[in-house]
């Protein structure tokens, strides 16, 4: 049994429970922390019924920047590793006609992950001690037509996650990007995914636990997005404006 | 998006309800006018199977486990494999398990599901102590039995309302291994004779050879066990194999059938022998093959499964297996199985007598032969399975239901008949 404490950051996401299950499973405290507690109270009583580790449900707003130190001072332990999971993806159409709309998106995305990462990146920096996780997006590694807004924000957390790797590499903490491509979860469900690049999120969670042990710097959820998204990157532009991706 | 049940047949355009708490899955339930929940898509037909649909997958967490009492919380979503994985290594099992583990709690009580041990522990009914529903109004309600909501939940295929947990209670075992005797019958007769003999063996089951015909008509491989005492309870499951693509529809025809069926019985002793097997071997020999359905080809498969009252039984199966045998319509998986008495759920398929379960490919005649497999089912007082059902009549469904009437009533008491609906209840007027 250990005595250290991951903190999920977005608990509900699909991900982000897989990845906690799977930190449990190596008998990680897990510290669940959501805009929508109540629902965390169900996943706190099965990592202590099937994993017999410690949980906890925290009520965690990213959109609310004042609260964020507060909610970190606030835990009773400090944790070894925070895995941010949570973002959403919106709605392209809706992004382009509705600026409230492009502002969640990009908010949710970026903005609150820079408000609450810099608070754990300094006490990480001072501990010298920690890792950080964050699940950002292929979309983020070019802009297309069909989920730019979502994809800048994401761009922008890729962007933050890399500086961020390269101020705590100093201090021994890592930080690990995650890009998944497609992933089988709730905010997935309604989209008709090709299975062969559609991964599981236990299959990501198992991904993020591995690249952890071996401070890696940034993963693709199944290995051929690396390859797709090499692709898509070195595409020339006037082939890539006349595409529909 | 496409979307079908384990048959891969009918495949149907649908949309899943995606929600992210119980506040926002009331509020899809109050804006949709109709919807049925989906567990892990184990049902052979169309009874999960609507427009839109409830995954319930996600809602998968142990919430508590006594170990006094041996009673476990869980939500709906929990497939027994988990329950398996997560108990067995401490000394528990299922009180009731089906011939998959790849299914979850929610859909074991929707479809009232039994296993080997039917004549000696019922329907999985049996091992639910209560459980919390999602009425049509958004409501949670718990329940237990004795209530008129459990009654019609337990077998009432998702109709009543999305299941969200229940505490059911595992029973005590002392290893992960099976004692188990496998006798080899020479035709119905020896088959029904060595049920009887071994009824007092809770597991028993039997893999009948439906292309035999004449005087090896209903010859069958009997297989009795129960848990054995040594062995110990350490348990991992063994690495599945995988079907990774759909067989040509060509390459299941009675010929193959036939050949499997031989090497099948063959393989086995004469008369007698005993084996020591795991719970996976003894329980869930299908499960070490992901995606086994997909050797029917892109046609799909149905199963059809019937039960006749015992005092029927006899002369009901002879006349079935004979009609099937001429038709020369193959089927690898023919499962027999004696039943104890009926319990007083609404919908639950079990009562005592004889079943039979058979995987037919979806192909031209399938249903005509259906069609007249029903009318013997009927003459004899039997019934069929709904889980398994993709094709019956809504006069052949009703007359083998006594208490399909009183279901009704309740679910249009209840508001659920404006609600909760899969193609399967439309087809049938559940």
């Amino acid at each position: 049994m250990r005595h250290e404490w991951i903190l999920l950051l977005g608990a509900n996401s699909g991900m982000a429970k897989a990845t906690g299950r799977r930190f449990a499973q190596d008998g990680y405290n897990i510290y669940l922390a959501s805009r929508n507690s109540e629902e965390m109270e169900n996943e706190c009583a099965h990592l202590e019924v099937k994993y017999g580790v410690q949980a906890k449900a925290l009520h965690f707003d990213a959109l609310n920047y004042e609260s964020h130190e507060r909610f970190y001072s606030q835990l009773d332990q400090k944790p070894e590793g925070v895995i941010l999971a949570f973002g959403i993806l919106g709605d392209q159409k809706k992004a382009q006609n509705n600026f409230q709309h492009a502002k969640l998106v990009l908010e949710t995305n970026f903005i609150s992950a820079v408000s609450i990462l810099e608070l754990v990146a300094r006490d990480f920096e001072q501990r010298k001690h920690g890792f950080i996780v964050g699940i950002s997006s292929v979309a983020g590694d070019r802009g297309r037509q069909s989920n730019y807004i979502y994809g800048s924000g994401k761009a922008g957390f890729s962007a933050y996650l890399s500086g961020l790797r390269h101020r705590l590499f100093k201090s021994g903490v890592n930080v690990l990007s995650v890009k998944p491509g497609f992933v089988a979860t709730k905010m997935t469900a309604a989209l008709d995914l090709p299975q062969k690049l559609t991964a599981q999120p236990e299959e990501v969670a198992e991904q993020i636990f591995k690249a952890v042990q071996k401070h890696e710097n940034t993963i693709y959820a199944k290995p051929i997005w690396r390859l797709i998204m090499w692709i898509i990157i070195h595409l020339p532009e006037w082939i890539f404006k006349r595409t529909g991706l | 998006m496409k979307y079908s049940a384990w048959g891969r047949f009918p495949v149907i355009d649908a949309a899943p309800v995606v929600f992210y708490s119980n506040k926002s899955l009331a509020k899809a339930i109050f804006e949709l006018n109709s919807l049925i929940p989906f567990g892990n898509g184990r049902s052979y037909g169309d009874s999960a199977l609507a427009p839109r649909f409830v995954p319930m997958r996600s809602r998968d967490r142990l919430l508590a486990f006594d170990e006094k009492s041996g009673h476990l919380v869980c939500e709906s979503g929990t497939l027994l494999s988990e329950i398996i994985a997560t108990f067995l290594p401490h000394g528990w099992f299922l009180k009731i398990t089906p011939g998959t583990k790849l299914i979850t709690v929610g859909g074991a009580i929707a479809s009232d599901v039994h296993g080997k041990n039917h004549h000696v522990e019922g329907c999985f009914s049996e091992c639910v102590e209560s459980m919390h529903i999602m009425l049509p109004d958004g409501e949670v309600q718990r329940c237990s039995k004795g209530d008129e909501l459990f009654r019609a939940t337990c077998g009432g295929m998702g109709l009543t309302g999305i299941i969200l947990a229940a505490t059911i209670s595992l029973k005590r075992v002392r290893s992960r291994y099976i004692d188990q005797i496998t006798i080899k019958t020479r035709n119905l007769r020896e088959t029904f004779d060595a049920f009887e003999n071994y009824s007092s063996k809770p597991y028993s089951v039997a893999w009948i050879d439906c292309l035999a015909q004449g005087v090896g008509l209903g010859k069958c491989l009997l297989m009795v066990g129960d848990f054995s005492d040594e062995g110990g309870l350490k348990y991992e499951e063994k690495k599945r194999l995988n079907v990774p693509f759909e067989f040509p529809s060509f390459a299941l025809n009675n010929l193959s059938v036939k050949a499997f069926n031989w090497l099948y019985y063959q393989k086995a002793s004469e008369g007698i022998s005993y084996q020591k097997v795991g719970i996976d071997t003894f329980f869930y020999p299908l499960d070490a093959v992901n995606n086994w359905n997909r050797i029917y080809g892109k046609n799909g498969f149905t199963q059809y499964q019937f039960i006749l009252p015992k005092s029927a039984s006899f002369d009901g199966l002879s006349e079935i297996l004979k009609t099937i045998s001429i038709s020369g319509k193959g089927s690898f998986l023919a499962v027999l199985k004696l039943y104890g008495p009926a319990n007083d759920n609404y919908l639950s398929f079990p009562m005592e007598g004889y079943s039979l379960a058979l995987d037919f490919k979806i192909e031209r005649g399938l249903f005509k032969l259906l069609d007249q497999l029903d009318r013997i089912v009927l003459k004899y007082g039997g019934r069929i399975y709904l889980t398994k059902d993709v094709r019956v009549s809504r006069g052949t469904f009703e007359q083998g239901y006594p208490q399909l009437e009183a279901f009704r009533i309740f679910r249009k008491k209840m508001g659920m008949n404006d609600k909760f609906n899969s193609l399967q209840s439309i087809r049938l007027g559940l």
